[in-house]
């Protein structure tokens, strides 16, 4: 089943094309990656999927239902969270707050003046031990590497047991020696907790070893799509690449 | 760092001291009251202004809308039968203790009722907005109210309208019982809003404040949050009002009701002197910048105000965090620099 | 009110006096609102003291014309380069302390505090009196006195667009044009390129409060002024820069006309004391208007 369905889709901002007739679908428990050199028009595919802004024309379904006019915080309920290329955290807040509110506080609106569970304070010390922040957790977050930072923000959105995570650059600026452990938590996170991947990436050895399919937009336009190998062995790719 | 416990004591104990100062001092309980009732403003200023920061000029709005609507049902309630021809500044309505304090309860609480809708559906058209919209939204609340209040006869247009004589022979003076309200509803204010910091509601406030993009890509619905923030604080204020304007005895758009020279500055200038974003900021704030001004600042002789300004000027320009942000940063640095050694 | 528009319909010639009337004014209005949208492109900071600015330039006119018998008029250079002055010691002292501010709020707050004070300060030295400094210069009776125009309002017009047509000159042909609409383009690349970012700044903040100045100068000769009135000019400020847009110069021009007809015709109808009422409602609903139609495109106005 398709969990993720994006129809041909075109975003234009005052007259440069950001997305052309981009479609793609995201297959329920797999991990599928966008590639593109800078400027293609993958983050701008990203917002309009999550409600950033408007898109000109064309649908998104989620779990079926058209979402590509819903705000951000409705698609978000829906169980589609994103993470950003440059980190987004509550920077004045500890990290175990930053964990805390990033649980369902107001799906129960009776308690929402209450202090937060115990089930979500063990959840929220699982879940920084399994990014390794624990040691930091009383920290503030605006404290933290811009690394630390970005394990963070993917610990922040497992919170909410999303059903489909996207991605932007989840590697970027992360300690090359990290980049393995991350590669593992992230199929972890896909094989046990069931989450759908939806991944940004620019390194060409994470995201060919963790995908199962890959997209590749080039200025705005969905080039090709495929299989890792099929996607390293295509010319087009590879010309986009090298900028012809 | 003072613990939970000690801190818990020591408000015990101001409360205790607080609830025998009128024996000790009875020809200062005016003043006294004010004290509370700045803190109380100080407090609701910064439950928006604070912890979402969002900075409001337009809080003022809440405060004299509670003051008239509580000064009209008191009016109104027992004496319909007023001669609506004479003057309206000039009724002075007698009422009897029982009929004092059932009309002053209830219109206490209908203020606060309307300023909680008027807060809901101002907030839901300004609140979507953010930054510099907002803020300019917002400043001119106070000032339209007044101009508006002053062309309503019904409530004594620009004249103002007089509430109701406390009544004589009580156990109880007046002074002393708004006093003790007023240190009652400041107390109940602080706990709840205390609570209510320490809540998930608390923290999400924070997270608006600290990065609101981040929460409605997380999914908080932001606008409800700030909605329901600022109508607590207008609960809060509107009860201050109906309070204030019976201590005065006299409510006047412009000097009292919507005076945003007055307790407009005041209130947020308190909250940001003490430490914006914090419980005990607005407290602190209000009780240095009121005693300040009570005591030392009537010698400069009608440049008062002007030191006034001069203050805001400064505290906002070099002293944003006020004292209790201050220390917080301070602490915070220290416990950086410790867990970094701790890790090494 | 009802009367009032019956007024206006009866007798045309009113309606197109007070238009008139409110057309010449404007381009006052739009003087002080090009100041507020030139530091508001360029600096992103926006003024709670502009009124506050435009009062305090009509209280130095009328203490140059009652205290040192200078002709009204010719106070105007000289409260320019005062008011330029004052731009530039507001700069250093406190705007300069904001500028990598990354709480906007906290810039606001600080235009804010100095209203405050400027309020306060022009209320001790000046007093809470309405003062005003009419030169006296009579009125032009048009179409057999059908209509009626005050010469200080013709003069204060053509004065304005005067200043209005250096302005633009300045703006497009001279070195320090160039920097300001260089810097609030992009900022960075400015720098880069060697402008003075911190001058230009000084000076952008300096010519809004030049041209306050010269508004406040033209404002007292018309009307008057007390300490706490300078609100109702912010507020006006914000209205037609927030309807005419911030880079629009000919856009805020005709704006500021049009409001202030429109303010002369409203304020005939239901009453000059709700004036600042008017103008806030008035934006406020604006501004809430394009609030929900940016929700519903999936954005917020910022």
């Amino acid at each position: 089943m398709d969990l993720l369905n994006v129809k041909s889709v075109d975003k234009s901002y005052g007259g440069v094309i950001a997305n052309h007739d981009v479609s793609l679908t995201v297959p329920k428990g797999k991990i599928v990656g966008i590639i593109g050199p800078n400027g293609s028009g993958k983050t701008t595919l990203f917002n309009s999927i999550v409600g950033h802004h408007p898109i000109d024309s064309g649908e998104i379904h989620f779990n079926g239902k058209e979402i590509s006019s819903l705000t951000i915080p409705k698609i978000a309920r829906l169980g589609m969270l994103r993470t950003f290329q440059q980190t987004h955290i509550y920077d004045k807040m500890t990290c175990v707050q930053n964990m805390q509110i990033s649980s369902d506080i107001d799906s129960n609106w009776k308690r929402i003046f209450n202090p937060f569970s115990k089930e979500v304070d063990e959840m929220a010390d699982e879940l920084l031990a399994f990014v390794g922040l624990y040691k930091k957790r009383f920290l503030l977050a605006g404290d933290l590497s811009f690394g630390q930072q970005k394990l963070l923000e993917f610990a922040m959105a497992l919170m909410k047991k999303p059903t489909i995570l996207l991605l932007d650059e989840p590697t970027a600026g992360v300690n090359p020696t990290l980049i393995n452990g991350l590669i593992d938590r992230l199929r972890q996170v896909n094989e046990e907790k069931g989450i759908t991947l939806l991944v940004i990436e620019h390194n060409m050895r994470v995201i060919m070893n963790l995908a199962e399919h890959i997209y590749c937009l080039a200025n705005g336009t969905m080039l090709a799509d495929g299989k890792p190998d099929e996607i390293q062995n295509d010319q087009r790719v590879i010309d986009a690449y090298l900028g012809n | 760092m003072i613990t939970k416990d000690k801190q818990n004591t020591l408000i015990w104990l101001g409360l205790a001291i607080s609830a025998i100062v009128p024996f000790l001092f009875p020809n200062h309980i005016t003043l006294l009251t004010y004290i509370w009732v700045m803190i109380i403003l100080a407090l609701t200023w910064d439950m928006l202004g604070g912890q979402t920061g969002y900075t409001s000029f337009g809080n003022i709005l809440f405060l004299g809308v509670g003051m008239y609507v509580s000064a009209v049902v008191q009016r109104d309630m027992f004496s319909s039968g007023l001669d609506r021809f004479e003057r309206v500044s000039e009724i002075v309505v007698n009422l009897n203790a029982s009929e004092y304090f059932i009309s002053l309860a209830v219109g206490t609480l209908s203020g606060a009722i309307v300023a909680v809708l008027l807060a809901v559906i101002l907030g839901s058209g300004i609140l979507g907005m953010r930054g510099h919209y907002f803020a300019i939204c917002t400043l001119g609340l106070g000032h339209a109210a007044a101009e508006i209040a002053s062309g309503i006869d019904y409530i004594g247009a620009g004249s103002g309208m007089v509430t109701p004589l406390y009544p004589r022979e009580l156990l109880i003076g007046k002074e002393a019982f708004y006093y003790y309200a007023f240190l009652l509803v400041a107390v109940a204010t602080f706990f709840l809003f205390r609570k209510i910091y320490q809540s998930q509601f608390g923290l999400a406030l924070n997270a608006i404040r600290d990065n609101e993009n981040k929460a409605e890509s997380m999914g908080i619905h932001t606008t409800q949050y700030k909605i329901a923030g600022w109508s607590i604080s207008a609960f809060f204020l509107a009860i201050a009002g109906a309070g204030i304007g019976n201590v005065i005895g006299f409510i006047d758009p412009v000097e009292i009701a919507f005076s945003g020279p007055t307790f407009g500055v005041w209130m947020i200038i308190m909250a940001i002197l003490g430490g914006k974003g914090t419980i005990w900021g607005p407290v602190l704030g209000a009780v240095i910048l009121y005693s300040a001004k009570e005591t030392f600042w009537t010698y400069l002789l009608g440049w008062d105000k002007v030191a006034l300004g001069l203050l805001i000027l400064i505290v906002v320009v070099y002293f944003p965090k006020g004292i209790l942000g201050y220390f917080k940063d301070r602490k915070q640095l220290n416990n950086s620099i410790l867990s970094q050694k701790g890790e090494g | 009110m009802i009367t009032y528009i019956k007024i206006l319909i009866d007798s045309p010639e009113f309606l197109a006096q007070l238009i008139i009337n409110g057309l010449l004014v404007g381009a006052i209005f739009a003087l002080i609102a090009y100041g507020l949208a030139l530091i508001w492109g360029v600096m992103d900071i926006i003024n709670f003291a502009q009124g506050e600015m435009v009062i305090f330039g009509g209280y130095i006119t009328y203490t140059l014309f009652y205290q040192f018998g200078i002709h009204p008029i010719l106070t105007i250079p000289i409260v320019a380069v005062l008011l330029f002055v004052f731009g530039l010691f507001i700069y250093k002292t406190v705007i300069y302390r904001l500028l990598g501010e990354k709480d906007i709020f906290i810039t606001i707050l600080a235009t804010f505090g100095l209203a405050i004070l400027m309020q306060q300060l022009m209320q001790a030295i000046f007093g809470p009196d309405i003062v005003t400094a009419n030169p006296e210069l009579g009125m032009q009776f048009l179409f057999d006195g059908a209509l009626i125009i005050s010469n200080i309002q013709l003069v204060s017009f053509i004065i304005a667009v005067f200043v209005a047509i250096v302005l633009f000159v300045v703006m497009k042909y001279s070195r320090l044009g160039q920097t300001i609409r260089a810097t609030s383009q992009n900022p960075r690349a400015a720098r880069i390129l060697g402008i003075n970012i911190d001058r230009v700044y000084a000076n952008t903040f300096a010519i809004n409060a030049a041209l306050c100045g010269i508004g406040g100068s033209l404002v007292v000769m018309i009307w008057a002024i007390h300490p706490f009135i300078g609100l109702v000019y912010t507020f006006r400020s914000f209205f037609i820069v927030i309807l005419a847009g911030l880079g629009n110069f000919m856009g805020i021009i005709f704006t500021g006309m049009g409001i202030s007809a429109f303010e002369n015709v409203t304020g005939f109808i239901i009453g000059a004391e709700f004036q600042a009422a008017v103008i806030f409602c008035l934006l406020v609903i604006i501004l809430i208007t394009r609030s929900i139609r940016a929700r519903k495109k999936r954005q917020y106005i910022q």
